[in-house]
């Protein structure tokens, strides 16, 4: 409480109160334990950055596997040592590849790196505030995704492997290191690093929410906000709601691990002897499970949206169609998202009657999703649009949106689930819906909002290159593994040649790994662009897309504070693109409406 | 070898940097300003968004028919046929949904790129419109929803007494049979029963008594079956792609399918013109290392085969053997 109303003292007008922090800064206040939301949000884009990098070269490793499972490559021994021996993958570590890579995309790319990088740099940005409502909270959030990235990075290591029982580690596997080796060290590990991630997650959340609330600067009113603060507070509620579960989920998992309760297991013989756990339930874990599980596919996915709404109105020089209408919709889908999570669990012998109810409430999130995507594309109608890497990332976003969600009724619908659940059907659905929907949502926020982290721009024409590569090697590997499911391929197969019916899918399995180690290819070009324009790239101007937004107003040099004089006033709404009657096809928020006067509407806010 | 590797890196880094700083520098020189520079790159993107948007649905087209013959064969169960007929019904919804919304997407950026000197068209909100395609999507997807609930409650309707019950016992890495012999009724198993001699831990009673096991799944045609599906050790789950059915295998619980069998193996044999095929059960949960390995073979023959076939199983119980039991079948047994 103090921190805020410090912070709210500061509002007004202290123009020295930065300058003595930028006296005290040393390397280690500045760069490692600072409590500046711009240098947190560099920190956790950075370590997602790494994170996706190790994630996606485990999806190569996999998927070479998965095209050509007969042919010996002997790098895999020199890189992996025995568990590639005679340049084979090892069955179980390819199971660990694909858990391993399943919870790093999910957990710390897309959700620390997505929210933690655009909340972090947008929320005090955005609304006008000097800094995160708490500052130390802010930086004990980073420090714990660290840690938890750390752990989860060491577990690599272990000998007997890391957690290999899918990224849903699912008990009774998960719970008993007889069942499969990953399910010894390695899943303690797994378990301690996500703990870490949802304390993480919380306090950035809790952070992210009361800042929004308490820290809006002088006439920024809910409906002055941009999108993408709307997306991040909605995310940060579902969030603080839901990983609290998860918590308990893996506690729980633990005490039956370490100290022999049954909250998960019962009726089990293995190696030739019964278990003593007695009376607990498989089935309460996946619900415990998704009933984070669920939210979180949305966690990830509305900061994408709303970073795009951003990108794509600016882009398109027109205000976003239907802006209340995007607040509702993201409202109801997070409202909706939590009450779905049973369509992961129809064939689990769950009751039928609850299955129908979560097929009524799975398909209506399709609705606010449909309107999401009605109004990107009216928003794109008679624009004056400027396709920068930023806003060609915005549409591939928009695109696999309405690709991925569009089998998403095929699968949430209970009926058809049954010979689909857990094919590479659902693989296809859940990649291009939540993987490149949300990964090209953020790369077109890395793009847009580069300037704004360090001061230059990226390359546009690498951008360019990396976006073409991307968006066809991405629709390369995702739409023919839809084939696959319907051919009745299990997921999570080291081989499919158990059965014969299988044999013909060789040739799509091929074509769709080229495609893979293609987008591998075009991410190393972004890479490059990356880290060398954090260095040498061109000198931003300080409002290079001419964006309405606050944070275009506050020098691009960091200052400690974000307006080294007093923090601005909002007169109006930030989509004020195109107006007529106005010379420039772009007002600022800071712009009164007194200086305006030929292109008010009444319909102004 | 490492080293190599490692210059290879630091050779493309270095090359990269230097490709950069010479298009920084041309650039620089060709005094194009900002807004000249978009009104030059942007109509490049759009067309290559239009190509791709172009080459992407032939391409779409192209793929479904080319893989069409890899895909599963028409359904060889009851409720299989009424499902391939509700996702033919979704695939056609939401193919002609994928490309109308995809052609919006991509024709409007050619159409709308970026102008000199002109302002898009100021329009920040409708609500007819909004109304519109809030309630569309809503009529569409109901009418989705009440028919596929519909199949749903067929499909998973436990009351149906006229199938022959048989178990699907799962463990790390393959799967067991039993049948239920003449009664139709399984004799309950406990998982502390399990020995040697007794793999299913079967309690000795009597409607355990004419059960058989066996280590491949024979179904009858046209007659129907509930599988009843448990699990020793981890969660497996039963999935028989040409039945269209799938269910988990729990450990703790004991969980049921129950379908009607349409096409005998050699049947579908001869409609694919394949000798050599056979319906197969596949585990279809994530179980450990031999996951993959972990299926069964189906079989679904006439009643006269099927007789002939479950005479040459083995008895859970020896013929000989008394109900009489030790006490390790006496604890009570009701976890079902």
């Amino acid at each position: 409480m103090d921190t805020i109303q410090t912070l709210h003292e500061s509002h007004a007008a202290d123009a020295h109160h930065t300058h003595h922090h930028e006296h005290e800064q040393t390397f280690w206040t500045k760069y490692l334990f600072t409590t500046d939301h711009k240098v947190i949000s560099k920190q956790f884009l950075i370590t997602a950055v790494f994170m996706a990098f190790l994630a996606m070269g485990m999806s190569m490793l996999f998927r070479l596997q998965l095209a050509w499972p007969d042919v010996k490559m002997p790098f895999l021994e020199s890189l992996l040592g025995q568990w590639g021996k005679d340049g084979k993958l090892d069955p179980g570590f390819y199971l660990a590849l694909v858990t391993i890579h399943g919870t790093i995309m999910v957990f710390f790319v897309l959700t620390g790196g997505l929210s933690g990088t655009f909340s972090n740099l947008l929320i005090p940005l955005q609304i006008g505030a000097r800094d995160m409502a708490s500052g130390l909270l802010n930086m004990l959030s980073y420090w714990f995704f660290a840690g938890s990235c750390l752990v989860m990075f060491i577990s690599l290591f272990v000998e007997s492997g890391p957690a290999s029982g899918g990224w849903t580690i699912y008990p009774p596997l998960s719970a008993l290191p007889q069942a499969i080796a990953g399910s010894g060290l390695g899943m303690d590990l797994w378990l301690v690093s996500m703990i870490f991630f949802i304390v993480s997650s919380l306090l950035g959340g809790i952070n992210y929410v009361t800042t929004v609330i308490n820290l809006r600067t002088k006439g920024m009113s809910m409906t002055r906000l941009p999108l993408t603060i709307w997306a991040f507070t909605i995310t940060a509620i579902l969030g603080i709601l839901s990983f609290p579960v998860l918590f308990a989920a893996a506690l729980l998992l633990f005490f039956d691990r370490t100290f022999g309760t049954s909250f998960y297991l019962t009726d089990i013989f293995i190696d030739g002897a019964p278990l003593e756990h007695i009376g607990g339930s498989p089935i309460l874990f996946e619900h415990l499970f998704w009933f984070l599980g669920h939210p979180e596919v949305y966690i990830v996915i509305l900061p994408a949206l709303g970073l795009a709404s951003e990108v794509i109105s600016v882009n398109s020089r027109k205000p976003i169609f239907g802006y209340k209408a995007m607040i509702g919709s993201m409202g109801l889908i997070a409202f909706l998202s939590c009450i779905v999570w049973g369509h992961h669990m129809f064939i689990t012998g769950m009751n039928p009657f609850l299955g129908s109810v979560f097929v009524v409430t799975t398909l209506m999130v399709a609705i606010p999703s449909a309107v999401k995507v009605f109004n990107y594309i009216a928003t794109l109608w008679r624009g004056n649009i400027v396709l920068t890497p930023a806003m060609l990332f915005a549409i591939g976003l928009v695109s696999f949106f309405i690709s991925g969600g569009l089998t998403g009724i095929i699968l949430g619908d209970s009926a058809l689930d049954i010979n689909i659940h857990d094919t590479y059907f659902v693989v296809a659905h859940f990649h291009i819906v939540m993987g490149a929907s949300a990964i090209f949502g953020m790369l077109a926020g890395v793009y847009h909002w580069f300037p704004r982290m360090f001061g230059r721009l990226m390359n546009k024409n690498l951008g360019y290159i990396h976006f073409w590569l991307t968006l066809i090697s991405v629709y390369g590997v995702f739409f023919p593994m839809h084939f696959i499911g319907l051919a009745g391929v299990p997921r999570r197969y080291y081989a499919n040649t158990a059965y014969a019916g299988f044999d013909n899918l060789v040739g799509i399995n091929e074509l769709i790994t080229v495609f893979a180690l293609l987008s591998g290819v075009a991410q190393l070009v972004f890479a490059f662009n990356f880290f060398y324009s954090i260095f040498k790239g061109k000198k931003s101007p300080q409002n290079p897309w001419k964006s309405n937004t606050l944070e275009w107003t506050a020098p691009l040099s960091d200052v400690h504070g974000n307006w080294p004089g007093e923090i601005p006033t909002v007169h109006r709404w930030p989509y004020d693109y195109g107006k007529p009657g106005h010379e420039d096809d772009f007002i600022p928020q800071t712009v009164p409406f007194s200086a305006t006067p030929g292109s008010n509407r009444p319909d102004d806010h | 070898m490492t080293l190599l590797y490692i210059l290879g890196i630091v050779f493309f880094i270095v090359v990269m940097v230097r490709i950069m700083n010479v298009i920084n520098l041309s650039e620089e020189l060709s005094g194009e300003t900002p807004d000249e520079q978009i009104a030059r790159e942007t109509p490049i993107n759009a067309m290559g968004l239009l190509i791709f948007l172009g080459i992407g649905l032939i391409l779409f087209f192209v793929t479904i028919k080319a893989y069409m013959p890899y895909m599963l064969p028409e359904a060889a169960s009851v409720h299989g046929k009424q499902t391939d007929f509700l996702l033919d019904v979704n695939f056609i919804i939401i193919i002609a949904v994928f490309v109308l919304t995809q052609i919006a997407l991509f024709w409007f950026v050619w159409k709308y790129k970026y102008r000199k000197g002109e302002k898009a068209y100021y329009y920040p909100h409708n609500n007819t419109i909004e109304v519109i395609w809030t309630v569309a999507p809503t009529i569409v997807l109901a009418g989705l929803l009440i028919t596929g609930l519909k199949s749903w409650n067929e499909i998973t309707d436990n009351q149906r007494k006229d199938g022959m019950n048989v178990q699907i016992y799962s463990k790390q890495f393959n799967f067991v049979t039993r049948y239920s012999g003449k009664d139709n009724t399984l004799g309950q198993s406990y998982f502390m029963n399990i020995s040697d001699d007794n793999p299913l831990g079967v309690k000795k009673e009597a409607a355990a008594m004419d059960d058989k096991i066996a280590n491949e799944l024979h179904l009858v045609v046209n007659k129907p079956v509930m599988l009843h599906m448990n699990s020793q050790d981890v969660i497996h789950s039963m999935y028989l792609p040409h039945f269209r059915t799938q269910m988990n295998a729990v450990p703790g619980m004991t969980t049921t399918f129950y379908f009607v069998p349409t096409i005998t193996t050699s049947e579908m044999r001869r409609k694919l013109n394949n000798p050599k095929f056979d319906y197969v059960l596949l585990c279809n949960k994530i179980c450990g290392v031999s996951h993959y390995l972990m299926n069964m073979k189906v079989v679904v023959e006439s009643p006269a085969e099927f007789k002939v076939w479950l005479a040459g199983q083995k008895n859970v119980f020896a013929a000989d053997s008394t109900l009489a039991s030790g006490s390790a079948t006496t604890q009570p047994l009701t976890i079902n």
